[in-house]
């Protein structure tokens, strides 16, 4: 018989809303030592930390967006999916309730916010993943703000305009495009997630599902991490800064994927992640929940 | 380290350059998206009859927006079925959004100041000369430690817009920003800008 998780997803989004990775915190407060002493840059960093050891505190939300709820659910071959995806719409319901969650679901054709962050089909959005039936059950949430996922952009390659070609050059080109046009609107500094092929719709996704991987860890094909790597050092050459202030920090990490493209298509799909780079996960074997 | 209690007089207003930190203190109003469409639309364009209680809104912000600030903010609230509202997160959102709209409304309401992130653009710059007024940055995602400094919810206009998007009426105390665009018609946004851009133009140059 399959429990009812509906308290322990509800856990998993309090944590999710109110606590950032420890990961994601140390980056910041590295960041700190870069800018210069009293400058604005420093300042918005320094405010930043203050606001995650708050929110840490309080079970607040490290942001007031607390975005697009997007979850990854990996269950054991025989769980029902019907019932998992029922218990995390009740939880989501309550952390609504509790102030976990804003509510966040607007209907874009009658503009009705629904008061619940449970609209239609696809709010919240939940990935299902069948495992092994050994396995342990594995959800991840992370949450996006709109700030952020406004500034991500779509490029068809090849694109004349920045002179960029179909390979990884051009690739490098449209990804530090997408830096400058976002300034500081996605609440620099950021994570960069980029997605490499695809269609436009599973291109998009997979830049979001990137953003997923461990924070400072590069990517096993050498060519990517090498592209990774390079593109974190020059967007912070562009002195665009924590919140667009100017300053040395505009992007804390880059994480790339590669995917199949049909051959008429090259698309370079670019997700900006705010540096309130909410995700956790919760890990559910037998009668044991943990998180991360 | 700029003091400023709400109203704010023009000579303040103009006192105040890009970069400067600045605290506020006093009644301000949270409105973005829906708020400033329907502002525009009633108000000022009057493309819209005003409907339901929306003259009696409009007496009410006029009071309440003369000399004061509009925060770009879409808060969580508690205490929704008490009434007995406390903002538990309130940072601020992108502003740009309110570009074609928010220089007519600062002029229209005599607003001294928006609160947001990220900058406004050349339209709302040239508002801030005209009515004169300032563009304060607030630290974006910075929403536990801002909903500190929110005192007290005086009240909610347009709850029809749903929590993020109603006119909250708030009091604040040293709510900490900093100047970017001023009433000289100097932005911050706009020099790192291009300072971004010929970087850019110069990597894009570069031989992979």
């Amino acid at each position: 018989m399959q429990p009812d998780l509906t308290k322990k997803i509800l856990e998993l989004i309090r944590l999710t809303s109110s606590s950032l990775p420890p990961n994601v915190e140390k980056r910041v407060r590295e960041s700190i030592e870069k800018e210069e002493p009293g400058s604005a840059a420093r300042g918005a960093l320094e405010t930043i930390i203050k606001n995650v050891e708050l929110s840490r505190v309080n079970s607040t939300p490290i942001c007031q967006d607390t975005g697009t709820p997007i979850f990854y659910v990996h269950y054991p071959e025989g769980w029902s999916t019907r019932k998992l995806k029922e218990q995390i719409r009740a939880a989501m319901v309550e952390a609504t309730k509790r102030n976990f969650m804003r509510p966040n679901a607007v209907d874009a054709v009658y503009d009705k916010n629904s008061g619940n962050n449970l609209g239609g089909e696809d709010f919240p959005t939940i990935h299902f993943d069948e495992i092994d039936s050994d396995q342990p059950l594995v959800i991840e949430l992370m949450l996006k703000g709109g700030g952020c996922e406004n500034v991500g952009r779509q490029y068809s390659l090849p694109d004349n305009s920045l002179g960029a070609g179909r390979d990884l050059a051009g690739v490098r080109k449209v990804a530090l495009d997408a830096v400058q046009k976002a300034q500081g609107q996605g609440c620099a500094p950021g994570i960069l997630g980029i997605a490499i092929g695809g269609d436009r719709g599973s291109s998009y996704a997979k830049s979001k599902e990137v953003l997923f991987t461990e924070m400072g860890t590069r990517n096993a094909d050498p060519e990517l991490a090498k592209l990774e790597e390079r593109l974190i050092k020059e967007s912070n050459e562009m002195g665009i800064g924590p919140m667009g202030f100017g300053g040395k920090t505009t992007v804390l990490d880059t994480k790339i994927a590669g995917m199949h493209r049909l051959p008429a298509s090259y698309f370079v799909s670019v997700s900006y992640m705010c540096w309130a780079y909410r995700r956790q996960k919760m890990t559910v074997r037998d009668d044991e929940v943990l998180y991360n | 380290m700029h003091e400023i209690t709400l109203p704010i007089s023009d000579e303040t207003i103009r006192s105040l350059h890009v970069g400067e930190p600045v605290t506020l203190t006093g009644t301000m109003v949270t409105g973005r998206d829906a708020a400033h469409k329907w502002l525009i639309e009633t108000f000022i364009k009057k493309t819209r009859q005003p409907q339901g209680d929306d003259l009696k809104v409009y007496d009410e912000l006029k009071r309440l927006l003369n000399g004061s600030v509009i925060y770009h903010c879409g808060p969580v609230v508690s205490g929704l079925d008490t009434k007995d509202y406390k903002f538990v997160a309130a940072g601020p959102t992108t502003s740009i959004r309110e570009e074609p709209y928010q220089a007519d409304v600062m002029k229209h309401f005599n607003v001294k100041g928006v609160i947001g992130k990220g900058g406004m653009g050349p339209k709302t710059l040239k508002g801030c000369q005209e009515t004169p007024g300032v563009y304060f940055h607030a630290i974006g995602g910075a929403a536990s430690f801002i909903a500190q400094r929110v005192t007290k919810v005086l009240g909610a206009y347009k709850m029809e817009f749903g929590v993020p998007e109603a006119m909250w009426v708030i009091e604040v105390n040293e709510f900490p920003v900093v100047v970017t665009m001023d009433a000289h018609g100097a932005s911050q946004h706009a020099v790192i800008e291009e300072g971004s851009k010929k970087v850019l133009d110069d990597l894009l140059a570069k031989p992979y």
